[in-house]
C-alpha cells in the first residue's frame, strides 16, 4: 500500500497501526501528535487506528515560534 | 500590587506572553523566558523532520509544569489549516488554548479577517479557548468577542517589524469596544512600545522578535518585564492630566526676599 507521510510518499506491505508507523520512524520517544486525512488520532488510540492505502498522514511536534 | 487577569480558566499575574522563535539556542530561549517572568509562552506546531530524528525538542527545554503553553497556528493560510493545526496542538499539549492565526498575505503577514472569524467560530464550538491575532480593527474585534473568543489580539505593527504601536488610537477604540482582554500581539520593538500598550489599558502584550531579535535577548527580556509592569502600574495609577502651561510643584509663597 502507498501512503503519504508529512508530504512524502511511502510504501508498506500491509496497513500499519499508528503505533507501528511511529516505531518504524523512531518517533515513539518523541512528543508528537498525528492526523490521518485531517482527522486527529487521539494518543489513546495509536494502537488501534490504522494507516491504509492512500492515506495522508501528518506527524507534528512543537517547535519554537511566535507568530 | 498589579492586578491579575484571566484568560479562559487561567488566572495569570505576568502580563507578558512571549514566543519561542528565532533564538540562537534552546538554552538562550530558556534564559530569556526566565528573565521575562512570563507565565505563558507560545509555540508553533510543525511536521516532524523525518531526516533529523532525535535532534532535541523544544519541550525538553521548556518545562510545561512551569509555563502555560499556548500553541499557535502561525503560518496557516486557511481556516481549515488553522482548525486542524489547533486540534493537533490540543492533542499534543493537552491544552484548550490556541493563538489563532490565519495569514492573509505572506508578504505583510496581515491576518485574513474573514478566515480568522470562520476558524474562531469552529474552534469556540469545539471547546477551545481562542486567542485570535487580528488587525487593529475594532469591528473585527467586536465580532471575535461575540463569537466567544477569550481575548482579542490586535497587532501593534506587522509581525517581526519592531515598529511599535502604529495606531494607538485604534487600540484605544478597541479597548472601549470590547469587554474581553485585549492583548497587543506583534510589533513591539523595544521596552517603551510595551509600556505604551500597557498604559493604554491593554491586558497583556505578546512578543517574540522584540526579545529574540535584540543584541542581548536575555537583557531585553528583563527590560520587557519591567516595561510591562511599569506600564500596567501607570495605567492602574491613572496618569496626571496633560496641561499646556507650566505649573510649579514647589510653593509659590515663602520665597526669600533680597534687598
Amino acid at each position: 500500500m502507498k501512503y503519504v507521510l508529512n508530504g512524502e510518499d511511502h510504501d508498506a506491505p500491509d496497513p500499519l497501526s499508528v503505533l507501528d508507523l511511529l516505531s518504524r520512524f523512531e518517533l515513539l520517544r518523541q512528543r508528537v501528535a498525528v492526523a490521518i486525512n485531517a482527522e486527529v488520532v487521539p494518543k489513546s488510540r495509536f494502537a488501534e487506528v490504522f494507516v491504509r492505502d492512500g492515506d495522508q498522514v501528518e506527524v507534528i511536534h512543537a517547535v519554537g515560534g511566535g507568530a | 500590587m498589579i492586578a491579575s487577569y484571566r484568560l479562559g480558566d487561567l488566572e495569570l499575574h505576568s502580563r507578558l506572553i512571549i514566543g519561542t522563535g528565532k533564538y540562537k539556542s534552546f538554552e538562550e530561549n530558556r534564559q530569556a523566558l526566565d528573565a521575562s517572568g512570563a507565565q505563558m509562552i507560545t509555540v508553533a506546531v510543525r511536521r516532524v523532520d523525518l531526516t533529523t530524528r532525535g535532534a532535541g525538542s523544544l519541550l525538553e527545554w521548556i518545562p510545561p509544569d512551569r509555563f502555560h503553553i499556548l500553541p499557535n497556528t502561525a503560518g496557516c493560510r486557511t481556516a481549515q489549516e488553522a482548525v486542524t493545526t489547533a486540534q493537533l496542538a490540543r492533542e499534543l499539549l493537552d491544552t484548550p488554548l490556541v493563538k489563532l492565526e490565519v495569514i492573509g498575505d505572506p508578504r505583510t503577514l496581515f491576518p485574513d479577517t474573514a478566515a480568522t472569524l470562520e476558524a474562531a467560530r469552529i474552534l469556540v464550538a469545539d471547546g477551545f479557548t481562542v486567542l485570535p491575532y487580528i488587525t487593529d480593527d475594532p469591528v473585527a474585534c467586536m465580532r471575535l468577542e461575540e463569537i466567544g473568543c477569550a481575548a482579542v489580539m490586535p497587532l501593534g505593527a506587522p509581525i517581526g517589524s519592531g515598529l511599535g504601536l502604529r495606531n494607538p488610537t485604534n487600540i484605544r477604540i478597541i479597548l472601549e469596544s470590547v469587554s474581553c482582554p485585549v492583548i497587543v500581539d506583534a510589533g513591539v520593538g523595544t521596552a517603551s512600545d510595551a509600556a505604551i500598550a500597557m498604559e493604554l489599558g491593554c491586558t497583556a502584550v505578546l512578543m517574540n522578535s522584540g526579545i529574540a531579535g535584540a543584541k542581548d535577548p536575555i537583557k531585553m527580556a528583563h527590560a520587557m518585564k519591567l516595561a510591562v509592569e511599569a506600564g500596567r502600574a501607570a495605567y492602574e495609577a491613572g496618569r496626571m492630566p496633560r496641561r499646556l502651561h507650566a505649573q510649579a510643584s514647589s510653593p509659590e509663597t515663602g520665597l526669600i526676599d533680597l534687598p
